[in-house]
């Protein structure tokens, strides 16, 4: 499994401090990302669930230094990633990019399609000149689903779509092999949600690109993903394949997210074997003490409280992080 | 049967004229002649009439701006039967939103102008346009509606709740105001209110500012004030779009539970088909400012008829699909002052002919609750209520 992995992520930490009084001493951690473990597969897609404030979007911000990881391993095609200098990182950069949830913020409003498009290869000596760079971005455009005469439009011109398909060519500009995309789909109409999936399905297939796609819907995450991951207040509770965990989630929270996401069966409707799990995600600055989900979990036991469960491999290539995993 | 309900809607037309009267400001835009008897017949043919709460018939909402008329509600059609839950769905800018407060009338007057249409809620009417007439109830009669009769939940629940007011006040707001009560029974009954929509401590929290609470106890907060006065119709806005699915989860089911309690309709706008199977008796699909189809919750996903409604239902991964990609409607919503001429779906859909470039196809009865406004879709042709009642007007 290792040696086709793009990605090897171990024990990733990032705490952020959360500080107080005149002289800023830190009085806490916010424990946004808290021991993750997981690999990316080369031209697959891991899709990363979970509840707001779980640590998903701070997990994908991590990955590729957007933000400084306070503990743990990040390596990229055999690069440590954590332990890259400036300059080394810079050149990395061309190979990772990020697609953010907001279409309408992601985009600066006085720069036309061209500029925001064509930006990142001038930085990186990717082409040579104006030229050279409109043609790419020309190219780019039309293949993420825009003509090439609207590259000299501005943001607000375009619809929540279009624009999103901006944001996809931007970061394919720098030829990425590696895409975090962050909510991506997640603040556009059905309608135009599904023309972004296949577009993304379409270009992974064609330029054999490897994607982290972090979303709250599941039934998104389990169209496009080929390795699933589901967060609960920083920390990966279960992890496999997508078959595995659709199929056959074992982590009580996997179930009740699961169970919790509506059908399109009129008929299924009324809860039936839904769990419907009491009270709020618990705030990660002060999360509970031993498994996270000890305060709504149904198959709570006093074991659950005081020791944080480690994280298992009940079958190949499925991870759960529960102790009682095999009774459930 | 119509007799008796014309009666009841003159009667309290009656009393709605004497408030007006009263409230001297407003009486110039009511024909007191005209608004007594209501010519045109009531709901839709095939309903039990007395089932009806809401009847919403021709209604037309623009908005002038500056980059032209925004046709945001276009003759739209809908009634919501006593104890229903009516779904209204549709994406971003398809004037679900604006259809509904259209209806509690809270849409900002200019730029936005009601140009047509009647609606009547529980035999009384409360607003009908066309060209001989322009009644619209007093905004004084309509505060005395709003957060009584109709209330409404919002989707933000973050923004919709004042953060310089505690709970309390805000749920005591309504009920001080419509139940007459006084600040302490007020305060007692927010308590009861905030135990029945299920939140732990009401004590406690009920002394609480807003921003110490999380997005989904908000949306509970906002719930409970909805529910204060026992509204005959609530309409909720998208009110679980901003929550998680968990949260979802538990909010969806405290509605359900809620309704069976008060009897209370529902008029429940979404873009989510999930929660619309979960929550809805009927549904209406709107696209652009028109209804184009509208069905009892089984056959929309059964055997949906418009060729956007199979779209939508087509290009939204369920987890049960297994398909490599997903079905793609291709295109994107047409901007609102510039409407495709015919039917506004015409440039995106796979069934289009040369009719619908021209015209707007009327509804199409399939079977009795089952109306499709589609040339493409075979069944029993009705006119349109626009001919009938609202002649002239603008062009559909």
């Amino acid at each position: 499994m290792n040696d086709t992995a793009l990605l090897e992520v171990k024990n990733l930490k990032k705490y952020f401090p959360i500080q107080a009084g005149i002289i800023r001493r830190t009085v806490g951690h916010v424990k946004a990302v808290d021991g993750l473990t997981f690999n990316i597969k080369r031209g697959k897609t891991m899709g990363l669930v979970g509840e707001s404030g779980c640590g998903k979007s701070t997990t994908g911000r991590t990955l590729l230094r957007l933000l400084k990881a306070t503990e743990g391993s990040v390596t990229f095609d055999g690069n440590d990633m954590l332990a890259m200098d400036r300059s080394k990182l810079r050149a990395f950069r061309t190979r990772m990019q990020i697609i953010f949830q907001d279409p309408y913020s992601s985009l600066n409003p006085r720069l036309p399609v061209s500029e925001i498009v064509g930006e990142a290869m001038m930085q990186h000596k990717m082409v040579k000149n104006k030229r050279e760079m409109k043609e790419r971005v020309n190219e780019i455009i039309s293949k993420c689903g825009l003509f090439a005469e609207q590259a000299l439009r501005y943001p607000h011109q375009f619809s929540g779509g279009q624009r999103q398909r901006i944001c996809i060519a931007r970061a394919l500009a720098v030829n990425p092999e590696f895409i975090v995309c962050d909510e991506a789909v997640s603040a556009l109409d059905v309608s135009i949600q599904s023309q972004i999936i296949n577009l993304l399905k379409d270009l992974q297939d064609e330029m054999g690109l490897t994607y982290l796609f972090i979303s709250h819907d599941l039934s998104v995450v389990k169209f496009i993903s080929d390795d699933v991951g589901v967060m609960y207040v920083g920390h990966l509770v279960e992890y496999g394949s997508r078959d595995k965990i659709f199929a056959n989630p074992i982590h009580p929270y996997t179930k009740a997210l699961l169970s919790a996401a509506p059908s399109f069966d009129p008929a299924a409707r009324g809860g039936k074997g839904r769990i419907v799990m009491e009270g709020d995600v618990p705030s990660p600055a002060n999360p509970p003490s031993g498994c996270r989900f000890h305060t709504r979990c149904p198959h709570v036991e006093p074991i659950c409280k005081e020791t944080v469960p480690e994280n298992r491999e009940l079958e190949p290539g499925h991870f759960v992080m529960c102790h009682k995993a095999e009774s459930l | 049967m119509n007799e008796n309900l014309n009666s009841i809607n003159s009667e309290n037309a009656n009393d709605v004229t004497n408030d007006i009267n009263n409230d001297l400001s407003n009486v110039d835009d009511v024909d007191i002649g005209a608004m007594m008897v209501p010519e045109s017949g009531m709901p839709t043919v095939g309903q039990k009439k007395e089932d009806i709460l809401l009847d919403v018939k021709g209604l037309k909402t623009f908005f002038y701006t500056s980059n032209g008329t925004v046709r945001a509600v276009n003759d739209v059609d809908f009634y919501v039967r006593k104890g229903e839950t009516l779904g209204l769905v549709g994406e971003s800018g398809c004037g679900k939103s604006i259809s509904s407060m259209s209806l509690a009338r809270i849409v900002e007057t200019p730029p936005g102008k009601f140009e047509g249409g009647e609606i009547t809620l529980d035999g009384r009417c409360l607003m009908r346009i066309n060209e001989d007439e322009r009644f619209l109830i007093s905004e004084k009669e309509m505060r005395s509606i709003r957060g009584n009769e109709i209330s409404y939940i919002f989707q933000e629940p973050m923004t919709s709740l004042n953060p310089v007011f505690k709970i309390s006040k805000q749920i005591s707001e309504p009920m001080i105001l419509h139940r007459g009560m006084s600040k302490k029974e007020a305060h007692k009954e927010s308590i009861r209110l905030l135990e029945l929509v299920k939140i732990p401590n009401p004590e406690r929290i009920v002394n609480e500012y807003p921003f110490r609470l999380s997005g989904g106890m908000r949306q509970r907060v906002m719930i409970a004030m909805a529910l204060a006065c026992e509204p005959k119709l609530l309409i909720a806005d998208e009110p679980t779009t901003a929550l998680d699915v968990t949260v979802q989860a538990q909010v969806l089911d405290l509605m359900n539970e809620l309704k069976e309690r008060i009897n209370t309709s529902i008029v429940f706008i979404t873009h989510d088909l999930g929660v619309i199977a979960e929550m809805c008796d009927r549904v209406v699909v709107m696209y652009a400012g028109k209804v184009v189809e509208s069905s009892p919750i089984e056959d929309l996903f059964s055997s949906p008829q418009h060729p956007y409604t199979q779209g939508l239902i087509s290009s939204k991964p369920d987890l049960v699909t297994t398909e490599k990609r997903l079905n793609v409607i291709p295109g994107s919503v047409p901007d609102l002052t510039d409407l495709p001429p015919g039917c506004p779906f015409h440039p995106r859909c796979y069934k289009a002919s040369e009719r619908c470039k021209v015209e707007f196809p009327p509804s199409h009865r399939l079977t009795d609750e089952h109306l499709v406004s589609c040339w493409e879709c075979k069944g029993e042709e009705i006119v349109s209520v626009s001919e009938t009642t609202l002649e002239g007007g603008e062009p559909a």
